[in-house]
């Protein structure tokens, strides 16, 4: 048969590569920055964008969407054309991906540092910025489509299931979750209130980890560790195992996020089990991985690019065998708001997707420059730094969770709580730093690889396209020996999307369903009012300067953290929180019962000096909340919107809500004057002191006469 | 009032965990019993797609 010509593009994998080691720094240089700042507030400056609530999602962003979103595209953009001998389909659609996605990562950035969130970790991104993700997702499914569909290699292989069943997941991911009302340029509510909101969020949190940082890298696991080792994966087989029983089984496993939360006891126990059988496909890729390896373990000692794939890998297996017992109900009582979760996610973001993508570039960069790496040694001396800079980073976080989770339930022999909160913190300072030097040294292993990569860059010249031919696809194809049902699949590019979104979004209509039926179900306390106007503002101060990212605002019913707290949180007491903000990590104590626990004064010298009334506190400074005025002029579209999704203010209630909202403001300026505190009623401070003194108190007035709140 | 356990009331909410573990065993199972069947020639010719020696497809 003839041999058509074409061409392969090698540019914008090269600028894929090239955002991806940017952002990477970024990324983690953000990372360094908040893990200082744990151990010593006084880097938070003082100022509202550089404050530990607002860099902390920049950093999760980033690595996740900017680091690890654009290495998924170096690979897909590289691979794609190679596996399906075509061009991509369109370059144009190929330009616009990358220069929209690096246009959202900006604006991203920009927008989570000014303060405006969404307060949902991990989608945190408010709704504009959600639409153009969208636009771009789908502008990107189409040149992965047009080219997939325009292949000349009739099958498609592993890596491309892996990418096809990411795209389509995150699709719907993405939409599912970021439902939500907005109510200015830049603000919104989610639409799903407390529980539900919880368990939507969850189910996306925990899926992004599957469909974002796993199953795209698993795709670049089968394409570039085969060519690395020159050697085929260890087993075809397996692989297709791998791929089907990975993508049907994660979705399941979101709600293991919310154990011994206001979750209903089966949907628990329904995620412990799922996510322990998820132990079996994840350790198949991780051995299907390794296994390709065999014969070759010779050229494991000294070519950098394979150590990077074996310890990434091996951390991929590592964090897949904790996942599963981090998800049992024991295990979980000590992980959970502690920082195992931290360190368990490293092994995950600097083990497997860092270490992987460190290994792609190394091998990748040399061939778009038709050059050898600039010097070996020094990639292999960013190995040992990278893994010796895990290493500090993980061991002092499992040591830290444990030590903290032993300080918290440990009791007097009276029965009272042993240790202040402030006492533990304290005690974890030194864990936060080694954390924060281990984090700086993998930092500084990926600045030389940045320097090596230059180097190499520089001593060769960039091929700008690659010339190659192959035949075309024929109308009428018989398939040799056996039928294989799989190679069915394997053709039709469609129908492997269409039972993808199938064994997906099975996952995700069993857990969503009851999720909705929730609503309905939910006991409604009597006691459980809407926020008042000035309430409502303060709770969106509380979003914005993102203090869900140490402070959770759900306790569970364990008698440590009851005596520590209060009265464990019930599901009932949430219905009006859209967003929920149950958080997911206790550097500071839980709020959800902070209201009437301290006087309005202890708030205002707190915010303004947190070591001031707990010395010893990491705690920022929230100095500019004492010097700006509350915009009041979004309360009215604040109120509409809330009504809009359920919250039952009175029609007509926003004409009169600023007056509520100032006698409010005013009644607490007077309580703070009483202390001999002046403060005009009009700083943002008032209203996030209203919150403060509002959470958890619902339900204490259960037994005492309800007074209306509107 | 208990906080767990909402949604025990809804009727014959067991089906849920119970067909979704139905549903994976089966699904897993014919997905292994269908690879182990599987051409030798065609996984073959698979694996070693990323690596430019094949020809036949």
């Amino acid at each position: 048969m003839e041999l058509e010509k074409f061409s392969i593009d090698n540019k914008l994998p090269k600028y894929f590569a090239i955002a991806t080691i940017l952002w990477g720094v970024v990324g983690m240089l953000a990372g360094v920055l908040i893990a200082f700042q744990l151990a010593f507030p006084i880097l938070n400056l003082d100022m509202a964008a550089t404050t530990f609530g607002r860099v902390r999602p920049v950093h999760t962003n980033a690595v996740i969407f900017a680091f690890v979103g654009n290495g998924i595209f170096t690979a897909i953009y590289y691979s794609l054309p190679r596996l399906l001998k075509t061009k991509m389909y369109s370059k144009v659609l190929g330009n616009i991906h990358f220069w929209g996605w690096q246009l959202i990562i900006v604006a991203a950035a920009v927008t989570l540092l000014a303060g405006y969130t969404s307060g949902k970790e991990y989608a945190e991104l408010e709704w504009p910025i959600d639409i153009a993700i969208t636009l771009v997702w789908v502008v990107f499914g189409i040149n992965m489509f047009g080219t997939i569909l325009t292949r000349r290699e009739r099958h498609l292989y592993v890596a491309i299931w892996f990418f096809i069943a990411s795209w389509v997941t995150v699709a719907m991911l993405h939409i599912v979750n970021s439902f939500e009302l907005p109510f200015s340029f830049m603000k919104s509510y989610s639409l799903y209130a407390g529980v539900q909101d919880a368990l939507v969020q969850w189910w996306y949190g925990h899926n992004a980890v599957a469909f974002f940082l796993t199953t795209p890298y698993l795709g670049l696991m089968y394409y570039f560790v085969p060519k690395a080792a020159n050697r085929p994966v260890y087993s075809y087989r397996l692989s297709i195992v791998h791929f089907w029983s990975l993508i049907f089984l994660y979705i399941w496993a979101g709600p293991h996020h919310l154990l011994y939360t206001a979750l209903p006891e089966w949907a628990q126990s329904l995620a412990t089990a799922f996510s322990i059988m998820l132990i079996l496909p994840s350790w198949g890729g991780m051995l299907n991985g390794l296994f390709t390896l065999r014969g070759a373990w010779d050229k494991v000692r000294e070519d950098p690019i394979l150590k990077f794939f074996v310890v990434g890998v091996t951390c991929y297996g590592m964090s897949t065998f904790e996942g599963p017992m981090l998800s049992l109900k024991n295990v979980n009582a000590i992980s959970h708001y502690s920082d195992w979760t931290v360190a368990h996610v490293h092994i995950g973001a600097l083990g497997w997707n860092g270490f992987m993508t460190f290994g792609m570039m190394y091998w990748l960069i040399p061939r778009l420059f038709k050059t050898e790496l600039f010097s070996k040694k020094l990639a292999s001396t960013h190995f040992l730094i990278g893994t010796f800079g895990i290493m500090l980073y993980a061991i002092p976080m499992y040591w830290a969770a444990f030590r903290s989770y032993f300080m918290f339930k440990a009791f007097t022999p009276e029965g009272q709580l042993q240790y202040q909160f402030i006492d533990i913190v304290q005690t974890t300072v030194p864990f936060y730093i080694m954390r924060a030097v281990g984090g700086t040294i993998f930092l500084l292993g990926v600045l030389l690889m940045v320097y090596n990569l230059i180097k190499t860059a520089k001593q060769g010249s960039f091929v700008e396209s690659e010339d190659a031919e192959a035949a075309p696809l024929t109308k009428q194809y018989v398939p040799t020996g056996k039928k294989f049902w799989h190679s069915v699949i394997e053709r039709r590019p469609m129908l492997l999307l269409v039972m993808s979104l199938l064994v997906v979004a099975l996952g995700g209509i069993f857990e969503l369903i009851p999720t909705f039926l929730i609503k309905s179900n939910i006991p409604t306390i009597a006691s459980v009012k809407p926020y008042t106007p000035l309430e409502l503002q303060g709770r969106d101060i509380y979003i914005r300067e993102g203090c869900y990212n140490c402070h959770s605002q759900m306790i569970r019913p364990f008698r440590y953290e009851v005596m520590r707290y209060g009265e464990y949180s019930k599901a009932g007491e949430f219905v009006y929180d859209h967003p929920f903000q149950w958080g997911s990590k206790r550097t500071g104590p839980d709020l959800a019962r902070i209201g009437g626990k301290y006087p309005d004064s202890w708030h205002f010298n707190h915010m303004l000096d947190p070591t001031s009334m707990a010395p010893g506190s990491v705690m920022p400074k929230y100095p500019w909340l004492f010097r700006r005025d509350l915009d009041i002029s979004s309360t009215n579209s604040k109120i509409h919107a809330m009504r809009k999704l359920g919250v039952p203010y009175e029609e007509g209630y926003e004409s009169r809500a600023n007056a509520d909202l100032e006698t409010q403001a005013k009644t607490i300026a007077q309580e703070l004057k009483v202390s001999k505190i002046e403060i005009s009623e009009k700083k943002e401070i008032i209203a996030l002191i209203a919150y403060l003194q509002r959470m958890g108190k619902d339900i204490k007035g259960e037994q005492q006469v309800v007074t209306a709140v509107k | 009032m208990k906080f767990i356990n909402y949604l025990e009331n809804i009727t014959g909410v067991g089906v849920y965990p119970l067909t979704s573990l139905l549903l994976f065993v089966a699904f897993f199972v014919l997905v292994t019993i269908w690879v182990i069947r599987a051409d030798n020639g065609f996984i073959d010719h698979m694996k070693n797609i990323p690596l430019d020696n094949n020809t036949e497809h």
